[in-house]
């Protein structure tokens, strides 16, 4: 408990002592290495585990034809899961086409734009946003959002019904729980995270390359193109690939407002399905094969996320290391 | 700047026409930005506080949970226990590692290639998707002990706090000057004792900020618990024995019904939740803010 050593003197060794301090030091060594390595432990035991458990699932069908078959019955013993893929990168792109932009945004107008007292409002805001739980997400999206938005697709899929290509799109459907919804709610959850990082980035533009934009006569928006963005392309493109990966892999507020059809649609009015979500909602049903086969739907989204996140974070670190080149 | 006859114009009045409009929608777009993400933080803490206000009474917070989905009435007792029990399950296990950890790679690790490596993949870990979590501890614990428990949860939450509190707290380690490190090896001190008792007590705010952070964001979790934990409607305090509940696995439950009982329980579940996520990030807050007074 004391800061200090152990009282012995230094000139008189107790050699006893000694040897147990080494020891203890060597334990603790051995202690704190093994914590470090738990992380590694649990990805690997995920990957083998996970793997082995859904191996029947994918010999049913064959890998290739589990990633690609489009039917979905596992009562039949067909665990076709290409539905599902596409639903899962259908709503995260749309999800990111909402959500990065708006991110960026609000991490330009915390950077340049707002005061120094509005800054810690808005950072609060975002971190409440990254707070609230995804369930509840999910909830005031299913009882609120969507009965409230339903008439709007009607209206829109009415608007855009004699222009070919946007009419497939956005077609007739008489629900609100459909891949758009989804897509909404995806965006909402990614904002804080793309956000954050978007701030880290911007932060580390040199306050001498903004200086001398503004001192070469350029408006704040001209300073932001000219001085910001083009210092933070490749950290925002990592920052966007790590909220990518989180939609992809958010699970429950997805399950609420998705609509759990199996089949696949052009349609972004109709209901579909993502790879967490069904997860979610088939598990309790589920047996046998049916269970297997949801794990192995697992073990595929485990692998794409992973993948995603690894390489945002070397795209996010090769940004790092750029600009601080840049920098000195 | 200074010392010029004449002042120049710096007031952007002779700014052409476009550059100007260019710069004021760009600025106007940027606000609106905001106000596109504070929008759905608003309507869910209006929905949440006028619907779940109405559920939330002394019965609800302690009365056991309906088994009919359209029984009016109270009742989130067992889910509330269900939460703080698991949470708290979860960060004994995930802390502690987390934190030692954290040691090995700022004290021990460093700049080595495995402390390099184990860095990238606590990151990538974090980006697990928590039902992946679940799945994992479901076919690694819950199988193999043949019951859905409560402690399946514990693990799962464990798993994915484990890379948050590795990296905050590795963050928290670096704050700590080195030479408060060399005063405590020119003491003779050990470096296992210039951990445990110099090191760690000086960043131990910082580090407990960032764990309880770590619990808030566990305690919200929903795909695990379904996946891992089962479903109760009794007050089940033995972690080891039986199916659990949490508040999220029943708002999930509930949401998913057509009745207005259920749906008025899931929001009451809800309002509680959020209270309880809240009050561990303000409390993070409050602690991570006399840190940083600390450090002036």
């Amino acid at each position: 408990m004391t800061a200090t050593a152990t009282p012995e003197a230094p000139a008189e060794v107790d050699l006893g002592g000694e040897a147990r301090s080494r020891r203890a030091d060597w334990g603790f060594r051995a202690l704190v290495t093994a914590a470090g390595l738990t992380v590694l432990a649990v990805l690997g035991l995920i990957l083998v585990t996970t793997s082995l458990r859904s191996a029947p699932a994918f010999q049913d069908e064959g890998l290739i034809g589990f990633i690609t078959g489009t039917r979905w019955a596992p009562n039949d013993d067909v665990l076709g899961t290409f539905p599902m893929l596409y639903g899962t990168l259908i709503t995260s792109l749309i999800a990111m086409v909402i959500a990065v932009p708006v991110s960026i945004g609000i991490a330009l107008f915390i950077t340049e734009v707002a005061h120094r007292r509005t800054r810690k409002y808005i950072v609060t805001v975002i971190d409440l946003l990254a707070t609230v739980p995804s369930v509840v997400f999910g909830l005031v999206a299913v009882l609120v959002v969507v009965p409230a938005i339903t008439p709007a697709y009607q209206w829109f899929a009415d608007l855009v019904a004699p222009v070919p290509g946007l009419n497939a799109i956005f077609d007739e459907s008489n629900t609100g729980r459909n891949y758009i919804t989804a897509s909404l709610v995806l965006a909402i959850m990614a904002v804080p995270i793309i956000t954050s990082i978007a701030r880290e980035v911007f932060a580390t533009v040199p306050e001498t390359d903004k200086q001398a934009a503004y001192a070469l006569g350029a408006t704040r928006w001209e300073m932001v193109k000219g001085a910001i963005l083009p210092h933070s392309f490749g950290g925002l493109v990592g920052a966007s690939m790590l909220g990518l990966g989180r939609a992809m892999g958010e699970t429950i507020a997805v399950a609420l407002v998705i609509g759990g059809a199996t089949s696949m649609s052009a349609n972004l009015f109709e209901p579909g399905n993502t790879m967490a979500a069904i997860i979610a909602q088939q598990w309790g049903e589920s047996s046998g094969l049916h269970q297997d086969a949801l794990i192995a739907i697992g073990v595929e989204l485990f692998a794409i996320t992973v993948l995603i996140n690894f390489l945002a974070r070397v795209v996010v670190r090769r940004a790092e290391i750029k600009m601080k080149g840049a920098h000195s | 700047m200074t010392s010029l006859n004449t002042a120049p114009d710096l007031t952007g009045r002779n700014l052409s026409k476009r550059r100007a409009f260019a710069n004021r929608t760009a600025t106007l777009l940027i606000g609106l930005c905001v106000l596109i993400a504070a929008l759905p933080l608003v309507l869910v803490a209006w929905e949440v506080v006028t619907r779940g206000g109405s559920a939330l009474s002394l019965g609800f917070l302690t009365e056991e949970i309906p088994r009919n989905y359209r029984t009016a009435g109270p009742g989130m007792g067992p889910a509330i226990l269900g939460t703080l029990a698991i949470t708290g399950m979860a960060a004994l296990i995930a802390i502690p590692v987390g934190v030692l950890g954290a040691v090995y790679l700022n004290e021990y690790g460093k700049n080595k290639p495995l402390a390099r490596f184990i860095r990238t993949m606590a990151d990538v870990m974090t980006g697990v998707p928590s039902i992946v979590m679940g799945l994992f501890i479901y076919v690694a614990y819950v199988v193999v002990i043949g019951e859905k428990v409560g402690f399946g949860g514990s693990l799962a939450l464990a798993c994915l706090m484990l890379p948050i509190v590795i990296r905050s707290a590795e963050e928290m380690l670096r704050l700590v000057p080195d030479e408060l490190r060399q005063a405590s090896a020119g003491l003779g001190a050990r470096k296992w004792r210039t951990t445990m008792s110099v090191v760690l007590p000086s960043a131990s705010s910082g580090i407990t900020s960032g764990a309880l952070l770590a619990v808030a964001r566990a305690a919200g979790e929903t795909a695990p618990i379904i996946v891992t934990v089962g479903l109760t409607y009794i007050y089940k305090p033995d972690l080891f024995y039986g199916e659990n509940t949490t508040l999220a696995a029943q708002i999930y439950r509930n949401a998913t019904q057509p009745f207005a009982a259920s749906q008025e329980r899931a929001w009451g579940a809800a309002l509680t939740l959020i209270a309880i996520v809240f009050l561990f990030t303000i409390v993070a807050r409050v602690i991570a803010a006399r840190f940083a007074i600390d450090k002036r």
